[in-house]
């Protein structure tokens, strides 16, 4: 046999980390206290597919160490082994020592065996732990693939409706769909023989049936299915002898258990993989290749140039001769944007790819640091472009990390501040305009003062007492600062707030921070939805159109000429209501030639990273949307550019990036 | 916005390489830079295109005229005439630019005129003596002659992915 497997290892590790991902999360909401069979099921379902795809891929270490991992869950799911809190603390140890195995299988490295020994000894020892109850035997996994246990009981049910069937309201779908909930039900449809279409009335019942009900439910309960129809239809129930052939037609599969009244109380029954899945589950989705999407986007972008082309010579037209030319354009105008609206929309992922990493997050750190803490996520459906999500995790993660270590403090201490033992960190997300806005915020002891500064001084930091508390608080985002008195193993390893702030700001967001000591501390994220658009000013110098993030605007303004001042030989600044900001012509920036009308001082102010910066333009062209391209792809970086955009009529307008302006300036403004 | 002659020679590129060419003998775009005649392997070369509006590009060299919008993708257009201070750097209708695609980008050449698509054996091809070309000796791989022309065939690539074309970040230079 010469099929090669390898190509298939890729999808099977990004499948089987994906399943992981869902154990866990099931595993953290399976609350001993009431336990749901469908979260078992969720959890067994996933370790089942990783434990097929490990044989089938011959990654034997995988599939055996999974094997014991789904026995104990087959246990569990069946009722005969008690949920306890400890069963879920090994089944989640469990999932990272799959989770090392598959690491290690997909890097070719040996896994860390130490570690799964460990681990499979306490599954092994769990195991052999012999459940209290003696309930029967675990439910079968797929009641449509594997036979029914021979202990069952069913009915063998002929049911042949009379033609006026439909007439009186009845459907025998329905009833159908309501045997099969007893139970798992297969159905042979019969046809009268020598019926020709041409014969048959559209509103006459042809059919009849002959059906295999497996199921534990009395007669009377199958009798009660066709309660509406007995008079209507030949109906015969016999009980199923054991040991049946299967049947010719699986019809429906599933299985319930509320109809088994009369019998003794089975355990909650698996569902299988296709029938019934939970919304948030599945909702069908295809992998796709991002650079396929990327494609996608780019093509669309392209459209909505070529569209705008097309609108500008429209408009020149006669819009009475051309009446119909002008509607079509209009009509391509609408769906243009609904397609890009749509495609940018395949990007778009819920923040929850980000909050479902943190309950397992706060719940080891919580555990390490003996502190009681509950995660709370408000918005996870909330969506943000995948590159975004992707540059967020890590920031997120240290902040979560930094609430619930510096943050939140201990059961005692909050006690004795008169607090509840246990400590909340909230986690939220929602849209605001055209950006999304996260919020980590915890109820702890918030930030104090007196430590930021000293720990300020400490480092060389400029901190004088006068500093309002809203720019103490900026100090934390100073490079290399840390206030907590111990550097533990959470956090404090010198990667700090600076990071954090650094990273948000590459994706052109915002970080803000609010605190009251002995209340608790709030950060709040602003970021852009999308990197591919960015919301911009269009600027005239010269001959050339420049786009200037509209994030970084804060106005644009006409400056009196007696406001704008020479500092030195070159330098200049504007007076913007009694604040003097610096000045630089845009045109010598970029090395063009100012257009003769530019004696208007028109300005525009941005501000990046807290500095602000007077830019002179000859002119403002308006507000628009550009898709943003990279210039690196075919050239090299551009200073003080973050990128290029089309313009509606198919010329390259450069995109300025403010953060660079700003620095590059600051210097020569202070000398 | 292209004209017929460059849908010729567009045609002729996007033979090249597809039909069946003997051995040792390859094809070579030629054009001119004031008195002299380029060939660059037609591999190379992606398309050729009338002048477009070209963006400048503040803090670069004189020769880099700025970026052109090529259906969606942004290049950088190089003025070979400037480069190389040959020929009159006019810009009209006849001006021309040679879309090359090249270590996996994109890059636009203005040339004085595009002439035509040659086959050379390699009989045909003499190295190149030590003279003085414009473009310096280390790009030129050889003298290709046919009949009583003669033409300077340049390795294109080399040439454009060299730090005084000033096209690259230094990492993407590395990288090639």
């Amino acid at each position: 046999m010469s099929l090669d497997l390898s190509r298939f290892h890729q999808t099977f590790f990004e499948e089987s980390f994906e399943g992981l991902d869902t154990m866990e999360s099931a595993l953290l909401r399976l609350d001993p206290a009431s336990v749901d069979a469908e979260t078992i099921n969720t959890i067994f379902r996933a370790a089942h597919s990783i434990k097929g795809g490990g044989g089938t891929f011959g990654f034997t270490a995988v599939s055996a160490f999974t094997h014991l991992l789904e026995t104990l869950l087959d246990q569990m799911r069946s009722g005969s082994r008690p949920v306890t809190g400890e069963l879920v603390n090994l089944l989640l140890s469990s999932v990272d020592a799959v989770r090392e195995l598959l690491n290690a299988a997909r890097d070719g490295r040996p896994a860390n065996l130490e570690l799964i020994a460990g681990h499979q000894t306490a599954l092994e020892q769990a195991l052999a732990n012999k459940p209290s109850s003696s309930a029967p035997a675990p439910a079968e996994v797929n009641p449509g693939t594997t036979s029914a246990p021979a202990a069952t009981r069913g009915w063998r049910i002929r049911f042949a409706p009379q033609a006026g069937l439909f007439r009186s309201g009845n459907d025998p779908l329905r009833i159908l769909r309501e045997l099969a909930s007893l139970g798992s039900l297969s159905a042979e449809a019969q046809l009268p023989e020598g019926l020709s279409l041409a014969e048959a009335q559209p509103e006459d019942s042809h059919a009849s049936w002959n059906l295999e009900l497996l199921s534990s439910a009395s007669e009377a309960a199958v009798r009660e299915a066709f309660a509406w129809v007995e008079d209507e239809c030949e109906l015969q129930i016999a009980p199923l002898p054991a040991a049946e052939a299967r049947p010719a037609l699986t019809l429906i599969q599933g299985g319930k258990t509320e109809a088994a009244r009369d019998e003794t109380p089975t355990p909650p029954r698996a569902r299988s993989g296709q029938d019934r899945r939970s919304a948030g589950e599945s909702t069908g989705s295809i992998r796709v290749p991002t650079d396929k999407i990327d494609v996608l986007i780019n093509l669309v972008g392209e459209l909505v140039i070529t569209q705008a082309m097309l609108a500008q010579t429209g408009a020149n037209l006669d819009p009475v001769v051309n009446e119909r030319l002008l509607t079509a354009l209009a009509q391509l105008d609408r769906n243009t944007r609904a397609l890009q609206e749509s495609v940018m929309g395949i990007r778009m992922l819920p923040m929850d790819f980000v909050f479902s990493r943190f309950p397992r997050l706060v719940h080891d750190l919580a555990g390490k640091l003996g502190k009681k803490v509950r995660l709370e996520t408000f918005g996870a459906d909330t969506e943000l472009d995948k590159s975004v999500i992707e540059k967020i995790a890590d920031p997120l993660t240290h902040l979560v990390r930094n609430a619930l270590d510096h943050g939140i403090e201990t059961g005692a201490e909050r006690l004795a501040a008169g607090k509840p033992e246990e400590g909340v960190i909230s986690l939220r997300a929602s849209h605001r305009g055209g950006s999304i806005v996260i919020e980590i915020a915890d109820d702890g002891r918030g930030l104090s003062r007196e430590r930021i500064l000293a720990k300020a001084r400490s480092q060389g930091l400029e901190a004088p007492d006068s500093l309002s508390d809203a720019e103490v608080h900026q100090l934390i985002f100073a490079p290399g600062f840390s206030t907590a008195e111990v550097v533990t193993d959470v956090s404090g390893r010198g990667v700090g707030m600076d990071v954090v702030k650094k990273n948000i700001l590459a994706l052109n967001g915002q970080v803000d921070l609010a605190s009251r000591p002995g209340q608790g501390t709030r950060v709040s994220i602003r970021l852009p939805l999308t990197l591919a658009i960015l919301d911009g000013m269009s600027v005239a110098v010269g001959e050339e159109v420049f786009i200037v993030p509209l994030a970084a605007v804060v106005e644009s303004l006409q400056a009196h000429p007696e406001d704008v001042k020479t500092i030195g030989h070159s330098a200049r600044v504007v007076r913007v209501r009694n604040e003097m900001v610096p000045l630089m012509a845009l045109h010598e920036l970029v090395g063009l030639e100012p257009s003769a009308a530019n004696d208007r001082n028109l300005c525009i102010l941005i501000e990046s990273e807290g500095r602000k910066l007077a830019l002179g333009v000859d002119d403002l062209l308006g507000q628009q949307q550009v898709v943003v391209k990279n210039l690196e792809s075919n050239y090299r970086r551009v200073p003080n550019m973050s990128g290029a955009t089309i313009l509606g009529d198919g010329r390259v307008a450069l995109i300025l990036d403010a953060g660079e302006l700003v620095r590059r300036l600051q210097p020569a403004v202070a000398a | 916005m292209n004209s017929p002659v460059f849908d010729s020679h567009n045609a002729a590129i996007a033979q090249a390489g597809s039909g069946p060419t003997e051995a040792g003998v390859r094809e070579y775009l030629t054009f001119t830079l004031g008195a002299e005649e380029y060939g660059v392997d037609i591999l190379k070369v992606q398309e050729i295109r009338g002048y477009d509006t070209i963006t400048r590009i503040p803090d670069a060299p004189d020769f880099i005229k700025g970026v052109i919008n090529l259906r969606g993708t942004i290049v950088p257009v190089v003025d070979m005439r400037l480069k190389f201070k040959l020929g009159r750097a006019e810009y009209n209708e006849f001006t021309v630019m040679i879309i090359l695609n090249i270590a996996r980008r994109v890059v636009g050449m203005v040339v004085d005129g595009v002439s035509d698509v040659m086959q050379l054996t390699a009989e045909q091809i003499r190295p190149a003596p030590e003279f003085g070309s414009a473009i310096n000796t280390r790009y030129i791989t050889g003298l290709g002659t046919l009949d009583n022309r003669m033409l300077i065939l340049v390795d294109i690539e080399k040439l454009m992915s060299g730090a005084d074309m000033a096209l690259m970040d230094a990492h993407a230079q590395y990288l090639q």
